[in-house]
């Protein structure tokens, strides 16, 4: 999923080509494409929104006021609160390493960042099991020592902070790699330190990457289901995060609880599609004015071009 | 050969040693000790584990209702993304920005809502009923579930590739006479391809390891409608670690397969676009 910021940044001057399909086979096309989505993306998400209020806002707040829940908010904003700024520390810095230098190793790096997109769920909750739990690698040890890993906070955290950690750092690389390193080998020309450049310079240019990053992570991370249900042990009130929640309040036939919860998670994810759609906007705005200025400087830039000055 | 061939800006030294070293700890360490655990337990028990009758019923329904999952994707996620590049029409904004929701949204809830959908008293699932068709429960919900996670992945594969098509080869075809089905068949279709097959890949390997979405709509029976997650959890929850960490390992390997994939059909659309 990386790169869709910046990938469909160029699209705002495409040429409309003159050749294209009649009016009926427009409508009939978008109409198709409408009912796909409206039957897998719509109902649901609707469906959350109508069960939740389907005994009035009353019983919704009720259900939000409950114990239960509210402790699973409590341990979801602190297992967010340790996972996301983790995240966002490495994913600068690996963005950082992967979109200003070549060096050896760097696609295998790549692919490993993204590994956890490709491992299920269950298998990031199992192999912390493995490693912690009452009979892993670190198991008696921990025992004899009496911390607790697995079925207790930290192994949620260790769980989360894993699911999500490569989704700040594919942003950053993706918007990084498109605005390129002028700016930064400029500012370095004229004797700015690392961290200058990082804080001045940067930091700025990908602020928008960088915000729909820290939000998709903390979607996920206040989201994740599969691997906190493993670590968890499920202990009402202790270990319950809200997704865990929404399962147990559903499984109970406690609908408009389950919906509720439920419906904050959603109105979450609505945020993050709307942060998103911002950046992307601003990222097509900052592409299009780099192309007029650059169309407007381009002998300048020739002349000044840092390319074979800097070594 | 230097081990870093290219980069002027400080803080290289810094910044690899920061990822290596986060990379290892939370990344490596956990995934070797799983490998370590899962051949450790011996090949002749290893295979046993992972072929007995119940691993291979919950493998058949991953890998089947993933495959039809996926291929819907493969030919809705074109239409949607031609749809969105090509047509301006009221709330493109909205729905475009709508296709991410399987990925943003947790899959917890996006299970109980597609189960409170298509339950038999549910909004879209009364009307299949009427018409004799069952989903909640039975492998075709575990297959809309499966759809619902991998709508993403074709759709923003496919939709960059389809704004850079220069429109003069389309007017080329149609000077030639093409019709425009034609045109679409022969000169974009071919185009799409290479992305459309990476955007099917990727939902694939995404719906293999699913799990939130299909636990509730599935009904979780014993090799009727469980998938291979849900049988990891079932094994954890018994405290077979050795079963559990045995079938992961399989399913660890069929994603890394998955990857290698990816990387290779990338590739192939690199050099299809260069």
């Amino acid at each position: 999923m990386s790169g869709i910021i910046t990938q469909r940044a160029g699209s705002a001057q495409r040429r409309e080509s003159q050749v294209g399909e009649g009016l009926l086979v427009r409508v009939l096309l978008i109409l198709v494409a409408l009912a796909f989505l409206g039957v897998f993306l719509v109902a649901p998400i609707a469906t959350v929104f109508v069960a939740a209020f389907s005994k009035g806002v009353g019983p919704y707040f009720a259900a939000l006021a409950q114990d239960d829940t509210v402790e699973a908010i409590k341990l979801t904003l602190l297992t967010a609160g340790i996972a996301v700024p983790l995240n966002v520390v490495f994913g600068i810095a690996a963005a950082w390493l992967i979109s200003k230098y070549d060096f050896w190793g760097k696609s295998l790096l790549i692919t490993v960042v993204d590994l956890p997109f490709s491992v299920s769920p269950v298998i990031s909750g199992l192999i912390f099991v493995l490693l912690f739990g009452a009979r892993g690698w670190f198991g008696p040890w921990l025992t004899d020592h009496d911390v607790k890993i697995i079925f207790a906070v930290p192994g949620i955290v260790m769980a989360t902070t894993f699911v999500t950690f490569p989704l700040v750092a594919r942003e950053l690389i993706a918007v990084m790699q498109a605005q390129g390193s002028d700016e930064e080998e400029a500012a370095l020309t004229l004797g700015a330190s690392g961290l200058q450049i990082l804080w001045r310079i940067t930091l700025p240019k990908v602020r928008w990457g960088l915000l729909y990053g820290v939000i998709l992570c903390n979607a996920r991370a206040m989201g994740e289901f599969g691997a906190v249900s493993v670590v968890s042990g499920h202990v009402r009130g202790l270990t319950n995060t809200l997704p865990l929640q929404v399962e147990i309040l559903y499984n109970e036939y406690n609908f408009v609880g389950a919906f509720a919860v439920a419906s904050l998670l959603s109105a979450l994810a609505l945020v993050t599609l709307c942060v998103k759609k911002i950046a992307e906007w601003s990222a097509s705005s900052r592409q299009a004015k780099r192309d007029a200025s650059s169309r407007a400087l381009s002998p300048v830039r020739a002349a000044v071009s840092l390319e074979g000055v800097v070594p | 050969m230097r081990f870093k061939t290219r980069g002027v800006l400080p803080g290289f030294g810094l910044s690899l040693g920061y990822t290596v070293l986060y990379v290892g700890l939370l990344v490596l360490l956990p995934l070797s000790a799983m490998i370590i655990k899962a051949s450790s337990l011996g090949l002749s028990e290893f295979w046993l584990k992972v072929t007995d009758d119940r691993a291979l019923a919950a493998y058949r329904l991953s890998f089947g209702s993933a495959f039809v999952g996926s291929l819907l994707n493969a030919v809705f996620g074109v239409l949607v993304a031609w749809v969105l590049v090509r047509y301006r029409f009221p709330g493109r904004g909205i729905v475009d920005a709508l296709v991410d929701l399987p990925f943003a949204l947790p899959t917890a809830v996006a299970g109980i809502a597609l189960t409170t959908v298509y339950a038999e008293h549910g909004v879209l699932g009364e009307q299949l009923a009427k018409i004799g068709v069952k989903v909640a429960f039975t492998p075709l919900g575990v297959t809309m579930a499966l759809t619902f996670i991998g709508i993403p992945f074709v759709v923003r594969t496919v939709q960059p590739v389809l704004e850079e098509i220069d429109p003069d080869v389309e007017e080329a075809a149609a000077v030639l006479g093409a019709t425009r089905f034609q045109t679409f068949r022969r000169v974009i279709f071919p185009a799409l391809l290479p992305a459309t097959l990476t955007g099917f890949a990727l939902a694939f390997a995404r719906a293999l390891g699913e799990y939130g979405s299909v636990v509730f709509i599935s009904g979780n029976m014993p090799m009727r409608t469980e998938i291979t997650p849900l049988l990891i959890v079932t094994k954890l929850e018994q405290y077979d670690y050795a079963g559990a960490t045995a079938i992961a390992a399989v399913m660890l390997l069929a994603s890394f397969g998955m990857l290698l994939l990816v990387n290779l059909l990338e590739r192939w659309a690199r050099r299809a676009e260069a």
